[in-house]
């Protein structure tokens, strides 16, 4: 959240010039007055079933495909199909494009489109003054608008005017649309959210072929359905291009200057990971194996390694959390990269396994798409709740290194990091992602595969100890003495046949131990194993060089915080700002960078765990500030909390 | 099924093999005069007639003291955790269909904490061995009932006797739809391996349930089955194929009695022979598909005396085995789509290009 809307998107403040665009090849382009604009919010809202996720996925490719910087949040209820009309069900999609960088999917929408009076009432508050919405009338019936607790409609009793409404009797012209389709009443209405679409595509100047492609190869094997959703798709960008209502459409220009050179596409953060994980294959050169239980907001990564089978990718999905990692961990025995998926309630269960791997000393990729806690929580929501757990949530001195993407097409590369780390240390790593950057998405340059680094580790293939008597041996924990990871010798290869488990080993030969200073000699070595880990220092974004005060986040917070720190700078103030990416161990310069603030602010979707961490290891005093209510912050209130507390006892510091 | 159908992708031994290859340097740490030692030296000198290269072979334990198992095998092995050996198991089995993996477990570890992954793993036929040594106590926490100690039992944590109804783990396996479970006893190396033989040639998930004394905190479990007084009366050795007869001999000299089907409830009893007749006496089928004989069998042991406690391969059918099913789920990917194509899998069909 950059910049400002360059003009309201009010309907009647026409003071720029008329461009009238002809339709030209296939491509139809709307014909009435255009304004430009250089960034746009848009919030689809609608009941569970209504396809407002389908709807905002294919409004967000459209705009992908156009050339605009975009970052999306979808928000849904647990419920599959909350009963529907009611507030709990409903389901909505933000979408924030422009004709420059963006980092978040927007504060507060400019357009909302409200599939029924639940929808409405949902959003309304979330809406500035201004905003445009656009209804469907159909929906507002007395018992409809009793659901959620309206006598009288808002949309006649002029409790509105703050906003600029179009009523649209959308299902009404769905079904108008569809009279000849042959389909009953019911499938016929189902098409309106592509009514909606059309409208929107047209308001926006959407490209449409591939919408119109999808939903083709969507609904082939149903070609009626098919049809019907093309049909009601052009009906609703033919309405806009005829309605009185809809005066203006707005052009929002490509953000070629915001982007790098390159090939892009859109990603979502699991898709993103998924991918991930199957580069990491590829560049480690060893098979992936996938143990998941299904889990929201992690499944969808369990989905797409599925369909993956031909890059020799074994997804496993097992009878429970615990078997999940255990396949995974047997599979790592074995020789394969080895992931398991899950969020905040599996991890739990994973501890002991997660523990053992710690002991084994073997690569497992832990990958906890967080969502709302504790216990069930909040499933479809975001939350960056787990880290403690990452860190701490074993019994004994059980460290694993924690590593945290930034963005949805950071879920990339931080994968493949993770894997890294994995192999170099022999070692089991968190990725630690979340449901903002698992579901939303945003533009990301393909990489070459010559970008990709080298992943390749060698297996132990013969004996690496001499007894007193001259017998060559092979010793499992004889440790590299630059990483301290111990050999990986995988079953199969002969002579070095050996046996591994969670009781203390000796040092060097494995054996069983209860010896005292051999427990303490391997507990610091597995500590210093994790601690030695070579993570690229910290860098701080400070521009001016005088900041005093750093704000610091991880994770997924990079987008809103980025937005903040932009907001604070474009009004004067000074600040530095600084994201870990990895958060065990942490960058060897971290300290020295806290040091040199007067003020370390840390904002976090939990109640301060980084900032915890902070103070215990380097005695600062790390503010902060903290939201936990399933969403994303929001770039401008976290920038007035920046501001407050920069401004605090400024006179002290100046 | 054959050794060459469930082992055919590991590799084999060079030379011959002996059961001193199979003997790693550990010292054997269970109490002296434990069940395990001989279940240990019967597997120790097994293994070769598999003639498997040994690197090939891979032991898998979760905790408790038969889960001590794999450090004695000179082969890989797991020492894992607590009932989770099946699960970690069959990741490695998954993964690597040359390896000839098998689970070491106990009554504790796979039918309380780990009955979750023993059910699925059985239930998807995954290519592993089970070996569950059964003594109905736990051991290593030193005395408590277990999932299969008989309703009564006076232990540490039951003083007053156990109020819980005992597992039968053969009836388990055969209701979570295992397509081999075997039972046999730790003092008979003879039956043991026949045993075990069969498992390691049946491709699938194979349980092979051991009962074994612990001479500590449960002596004399299985002593019905042992002695020879009694044992003639108390087991019935199941063979496929032949009548099911046991006791003293009879003019033909099998079995005195045998065991007969109910033609109007199926279900199964002991009767004299003699008084029956040899043509009423049931034929043991472990292949047939249907699993109500072999249920009805693991059913005919009294669970206090544990007198007509039938041992041997109840069942053994084949069923589609999942990690050859999964490799050629990967093969048909690859037949339909080629090869995977990362540069191809990373753009996508809808990109656009800066320039």
């Amino acid at each position: 959240m950059t910049s400002q809307v360059s003009s309201p998107i009010t309907a009647g403040t026409a003071d720029e010039p008329h461009v009238v665009v002809d339709v030209l090849g296939e491509q139809r382009k709307p014909a009435k007055e255009t304004r430009q604009l250089d960034r746009v919010i848009i919030r689809f809202a609608g009941d569970s079933g209504d396809g407002m996720q389908l709807t905002g996925d294919r409004f967000t490719s459209e705009t992908a495909s156009f050339g605009n910087d975009l970052s999306t949040l979808p928000n849904f209820p647990a419920e599959i199909r909350a009963p529907a009309g009611t507030l709990p069900g409903v389901s909505s999609f933000q979408l924030h494009f422009a004709d420059h960088d963006i980092l978040t999917p927007g504060d507060a929408p400019n357009v909302l489109v409200a599939m029924n009076p639940a929808a409405l009432k949902a959003n309304l508050g979330d809406l500035p003054r201004g905003a445009e919405i656009i209804v469907d009338t159909d929906e507002f019936t007395k018992r409809a608008m009793a659901k959620v607790g309206w006598a009288a409609s808002p949309l006649e009793d002029g409790s509105l005017g703050a906003f600029a409404v179009h009523p649209v009797p959308l299902t009404t012209l769905t079904l108008e649309a569809l009279k000849d389709s042959g389909l009953a009443r019911k499938d016929a209405e189902r098409a309106k959210n592509m009514f909606a679409l059309g409208l929107l595509s047209w308001m926006y100047h959407r490209p449409t072929e591939n919408t119109e492609a999808f939903l083709l190869r969507k609904f082939a094997k149903k070609p009626d359905i098919a049809a019907a959703n093309v049909a009601a798709f052009r009906a609703g960008w033919n309405f806009g291009e005829t309605t009185e209502d809809f005066a203006v459409s707005y052009e929002v220009a490509p953000a070629s200057a915001a982007f790098p050179k390159g090939t892009y596409r859109n990603i979502s953060g699991n898709l993103a990971l998924s991918y991930g994980l199957i580069a990491a294959s590829k560049q480690a050169q060893l098979p992936l194996f996938l143990g998941s239980y299904p889990i929201t907001p992690a499944s969808d990564i369990l989905h797409e390694l599925s369909r993956h089978k031909n890059f020799g990718v074994r997804t496993f999905q097992a009878e429970d959390e615990i078997a999940a990692i255990g396949a995974a961990l047997g599979a790592s025995f074995g020789g394969a990269l080895a992931v398991t998926t899950t969020s905040g309630p599996g991890v739990a269960l994973k501890s002991e396994t997660i523990g053992l791997a710690v002991s084994l000393e073997l690569p497992l990729l832990v990958v906890d798409i967080q969502r709302g806690g504790p216990s069930t929580g909040l499933p479809t929501k975001t939350e960056q709740a787990d880290l403690l757990q990452a860190m701490y949530g074993r019994n004994g001195e059980a460290p694993v290194p924690v590593v945290a993407p930034a963005t949805a097409a950071d879920c990339f590369t931080a994968a493949l990091e993770a894997a890294r780390i994995a192999l170099t240390y022999r070692t089991p790593v968190f990725l630690l992602s979340d449901g903002y950057l698992a579901n939303g998405s945003e533009p990301w340059r393909i990489p070459q595969l010559d970008e990709l680094p080298d992943l390749r580790v060698e297996f132990a293939s013969g004996p690496n100890h001499t007894d007193a008597d001259g017998t060559e041996t092979f010793w499992p924990y004889l440790r590299d003495p630059q990483t301290l990871a111990r050999p990986w010798a995988v079953p199969g290869t002969p002579g070095l046949e050996h046996r591994i488990g969670g009781i203390e080993k000796q040092d060097g030969t494995g054996n069983i131990s209860y010896d005292p200073a051999n427990h303490d000699l391997m507990v610091r070595t597995r500590q210093a194993k994790v601690d030695g880990i070579a993570v690229p220092d910290i860098e701080v974004d400070d521009p001016s060089g005088t900041a005093r005060t750093l704000v610091l986040g991880w994770g997924s917070t990079y987008g809103p915080i980025t937005a903040a720190v932009r907001r604070i700078r474009r009004e004067g103030g000074q600040v530095a700002q600084a994201h870990l990416r990895h958060l065990n161990p942490f960058p060897g310069n971290l300290g020295q960078v806290l040091k040199a603030y007067d003020r370390v602010v840390v904002p976090e979707m939990n109640l301060g765990q980084l900032a915890h961490l902070l103070r215990a290891k380097y005695l600062v005093d790390a503010r902060s500030f903290t939201q936990v209510t399933g969403l994303p912050f929001k770039a401008e209130q976290l920038a007035a909390a920046v501001t407050a507390i920069m401004e605090e006892n400024a006179d002290v510091d100046v | 099924m054959s050794t060459s159908e469930a082992l055919s992708l590991v590799p084999k031994a060079a030379g011959k093999q002996t059961m001193k290859d199979f003997k790693s340097d550990q010292e054997v740490r269970w109490c002296p005069g434990c069940g395990d030692y001989a279940v240990l030296a019967a597997v120790q000198s097994f293994m070769p007639e598999l003639g498997l290269a040994r690197e090939n072979v891979v032991f898998v334990s979760g905790i408790g003291c038969s889960s001590r198992f794999p450090y004695y095998m000179n082969t890989y092995g797991m020492h894992s955790i607590h009932g989770r050996a099946p699960a970690i198991a069959t990741g490695l089995a998954t993964s690597r269909r040359d390896l000839s993996v098998w689970v070491v477990t106990g009554d504790g570890d796979a039918l309380s904490i780990g009955g979750n992954h023993l059910i699925h793993a059985l239930r998807r036929n995954v290519n592993l061995k089970i070996l569950l040594f059964n003594n109905r106590i736990y051991g290593l926490t030193k005395g408590q009932y277990s999932p299969t100690s008989e309703t009564g039992k006076i232990t540490k944590s039951t003083p007053m006797g156990s109020l819980e109804a005992p597992f039968n783990p053969v009836s388990l396996a055969i209701g979570a739809e295992a397509s081999f479970v075997a039972r046999t006893i730790d003092s008979d190396r003879k039956h043991l391996q026949s045993v075990l033989r069969a498992a390691a040639d049946h491709p699938g998930t194979a349980l092979v349930e051991i009962y074994q004394n612990c001479n500590i905190f449960n002596d004399g479990a299985f002593e019905a089955l042992k002695d020879s007084a009694t044992a003639q009366e108390a087991v019935i050795r199941l063979e496929h194929g032949e009548p099911i007869r046991f006791g003293a001999p009879a003019e033909d000299g099998l079995g005195s009695k045998g065991v007969v089907r109910d033609p109007a409830t199926g279900e199964l009893s002991v009767a004299d022979v003699a008084e029956v007749g040899t043509d009423r006496v049931l034929v043991h089928d472990a292949h047939t598909p249907n699993p109500a004989a072999a249920f009805a069998l693991s059913r005919l042991a009294d669970p206090d005396t544990l007198h007509h406690t039938p041992i041997g391969v109840l069942r053994n059918v084949a069923r589609p085995v999942y990690d050859t099913d999964m490799a050629d789920q990967l093969d048909r990917a690859v037949s339909l789509h080629g090869e995977g194509d990362l540069a191809g899998l990373l753009s996508g069909t809808d990109t656009w290009t800066v320039p």
